[in-house]
């Protein structure tokens, strides 16, 4: 206990201050075994801290605890609660009442009910073992019930809200993409290089001196997407979710397209930058003419190369195909199509929500006759799978 | 009186309005000498506390903007190559060994320093604001924790620098990603949110001390009234100040005289195409009655 705490309480009896201090050390293991980040480096702290705002202001110590203990939003959200738990002699009895109490590990909630000198002993032994609590507590339901989602097949999404949160996150994938993608980027070619062969040609005129300095940098070279979406009937499940990664994709990435097709191709990237989402709505719905109809992937595909194969497709080029593969037109026709296509871009893609489902096989005899064509035959019918996609991408 | 309120005065008087659990953070800030982190929507006023900390302790401040990309060079140091150049070019001609030279072009008279060095080398102790940190790579967090758990630089012709006087530092995070457990845990931390309609009147009165207590809470009523609607940019304090100053500019008293003159004043308060399209004439009327 230090001499300046030791002056403040002189006048209090010498065992009720340790048995403050005590408890004080009790609620860091407390809040620990709750799954806030407490460590070595807090239990100095908080005495220091105990200095100033003093111990028997229940409001200053609750101030001064906060700031020390919480890290994120998370924690300060919950720290009232816990706090009241801990302190307030009425629950005392009852700290296992909120679910982020419950994770509590029956140790640490003796310690929190104990209080006094002894506890200072039973805390600094309680430090070896109890490192793996302090990284599991906490908000464990949030991350398993994240995880959860993100392996849940889109196409069981039957609840209303669920879907409309679903294409929430799916919208959010895709915009975080590009972000990831140019870190992934620059971690790669880290730190920037001196041009010496420029260096020395710059430092000419200063009569061999390399005073101006050349660097060689080089050029970030992102794919540029080009979306194709299948909303036949047979999609229906999907489309909707595809549209929004479609969406979030195109505000992400300047220079991407989308295109949806079924029996039709329609080019809907200025309807998917539309932010108002209304206004994006009706132009879609305008365009949509025909959807949930039959497929003619081969078709479509044709059209693209006539009018926009030559204008957006280059050697920078990702296509991504997103269907099913059941198609109505002639094979032939698409595999011809494809080859043509994969003569200017760099890469083609197909996602196949149907990949996901147990036993599926890609025979559709569209499908059979596009496989030889891609570079990418992946599944994209849940989270996790989208997020594998950007990993995917930049390998290519 | 207790040194709580003793500072929140001292932060009131440096124009800086906080409650009191935000003053009670900030001394612990500089009792424990440990670095705060604030987290809040943009607008609330986190960049603020860092400049107004540096006038109640008089110190200067020195800001580091974090952006994507940021790196050692603009962020810790940088060699001054062309000084360097240059003095090698004129050590040509006296014969000290290669050693002595090296040593020489390397020593602190070439080092340029950047925001997080300056900070640490200070004869008084600044405040460094380490401002939207969420910005900067994660892989550039490590130097931060060197700066902020050590209070040291390494670098490597020079060894390591060792902080003379240990700054208040105060970061920054709106949240674009997820800083690393590590940097957190070197960190206290505050969540700031938006004011409660109180403090927004005393902000608004001690900022603009002419403005009338109708005009102020029929203003702060207002805005507070806009910050529950579903917006794409909730408008801030920043916005809440440049929207009475613009009234006070145009000699309006009170709100519900001139309703048309109103809506043009609203460029100071909402920042998109959408939120002025949702924010129409009878939107607006509708607010200004329950704020009347």
């Amino acid at each position: 206990m230090s001499a300046g705490l030791q002056q403040e309480y002189a006048e209090l009896p010498d065992t009720l201050s340790v048995s403050l201090l005590g408890r004080l050390i009790g609620f860091l293991r407390f809040m620990r075994g709750n799954g806030y980040q407490v460590g070595i480096q807090e239990d100095h702290d908080v005495i220091r801290m105990a200095e100033f705002t003093g111990l028997l202001d229940r409001r200053r110590v609750r101030w001064g605890l906060r700031a020390l203990l919480c890290s994120n939003c998370d924690d300060w959200q919950h720290f009232d609660e816990l706090f009241d738990a801990y302190w307030k002699p009425l629950n005392r009895t009852q700290e296992q009442r909120s679910s982020h109490s419950e994770k509590m590990d029956s140790k640490n909630g003796l310690a929190g009910q104990q209080g006094g000198g002894d506890q200072v002993a039973e805390a600094d032994h309680a430090e070896e073992g109890d490192d793996s609590d302090a990284g599991d507590g906490g908000s464990k339901g949030g991350a398993s019930a994240q995880e959860a989602k993100a392996r849940t097949d889109f196409r069981m999404l039957v609840d209303e809200s669920q879907m409309r949160e679903m294409e929430h996150l799916v919208e959010k994938l895709a915009k975080q993409m590009r972000r990831r993608m140019t870190r992934r980027q620059r971690v790669q070619q880290y730190g920037r290089r001196i041009d010496l062969r420029r260096t020395v040609r710059k430092s000419l005129r200063y009569g061999g001196t390399p005073l101006d300095l050349a660097f060689r940098q080089r050029k970030q070279q992102l794919p540029r997407l080009i979306l194709l979406l299948d909303v036949s009937r047979s999609m229906s499940l999907y489309s909707f979710l595809f549209l929004r990664f479609a969406r979030g994709i195109v505000e992400a990435f300047k220079d991407a397209d989308a295109f949806v097709y079924h029996t039709r191709l329609v080019h809907v990237t200025d309807a998917l930058r539309e932010r108002d989402m209304s206004k994006a709505k009706e132009k879609l719905a305008l365009m949509s003419l025909g959807w949930l109809g039959g497929t003619r992937i081969g078709d479509c595909l044709k059209r693209f190369n006539q009018d926009y194969g030559r204008r957006i497709v280059n050697s920078r080029s990702v296509v991504m195909i997103v269907s099913d593969g059941y198609d109505t037109g002639d094979p032939d026709k698409l595999a011809d199509q494809l080859r043509q296509l994969k003569q200017r871009a760099r890469k083609i893609v197909w996602l196949n929500p149907l990949l996901g489902r147990e036993g599926y096989e890609p025979i559709a005899g569209g499908m059979q006759a596009a496989l030889p064509f891609l570079d990418l035959f992946a599944s994209a019918h849940n989270l996790e799978s989208l997020l594998k996609l950007e990993t995917d991408l930049m390998k290519l | 009186m207790t040194e709580i309120s003793q500072f929140q005065i001292r932060l009131a008087e440096a124009g800086y309005v906080a409650e009191n659990d935000l003053a009670a953070t900030l001394l612990l800030l500089s009792k424990l000498e440990r670095p705060l982190l604030l987290e809040g929507d943009a607008g609330v006023g986190k960049t603020e506390i860092a400049k107004t900390l540096a006038k109640v302790f008089e110190c200067p401040l020195i800001r580091l903007q974090c952006y994507e990309g940021l790196d050692v060079n603009s962020a810790v140091y940088e060699w001054n190559y062309q000084h360097q150049l240059l003095a090698i070019k004129m050590q040509e001609a006296d014969g000290k060994s290669a050693v002595s030279k090296e040593q020489h072009i390397f020593s602190e008279q070439y080092l340029l320093k950047r925001p997080l060095l300056q900070a640490i080398t200070m004869d008084k102790s600044p405040v460094l604001l380490i401002d939207e940190v969420d910005r900067a790579d994660e892989e550039f967090e490590a130097h931060f924790l060197e700066v902020l758990s050590d209070f040291q630089i390494s670098i490597p012709e020079l060894g390591t620098i060792k902080a003379e006087t240990k700054p208040y530092v105060i970061l920054t995070s709106n949240g674009t990603r997820e800083l690393s457990d590590a940097l957190r845990r070197r960190c206290l931390y505050h969540y700031v949110d938006y004011p409660s309609f109180d403090k927004e009147l005393r902000i608004v009165t001690s900022r603009l001390p002419e403005i009338n207590q109708k005009l102020a809470g029929q203003v702060v009523e207002y805005v507070q009234a806009l910050r529950k609607m579903d917006m794409r940019k909730t408008p801030g304090i920043a916005e809440t100040l440049d929207w009475a100053a613009a009234l006070l500019k145009l000699n309006i008293s009170s709100l519900d005289k001139d309703p048309e003159l109103i809506m043009n004043t609203l460029v100071c308060l909402l920042k998109t195409k959408e939120d002025h399209d949702a924010i129409t004439k009878d939107v607006s009327d509708r607010l200004i009655a329950k704020a009347g």
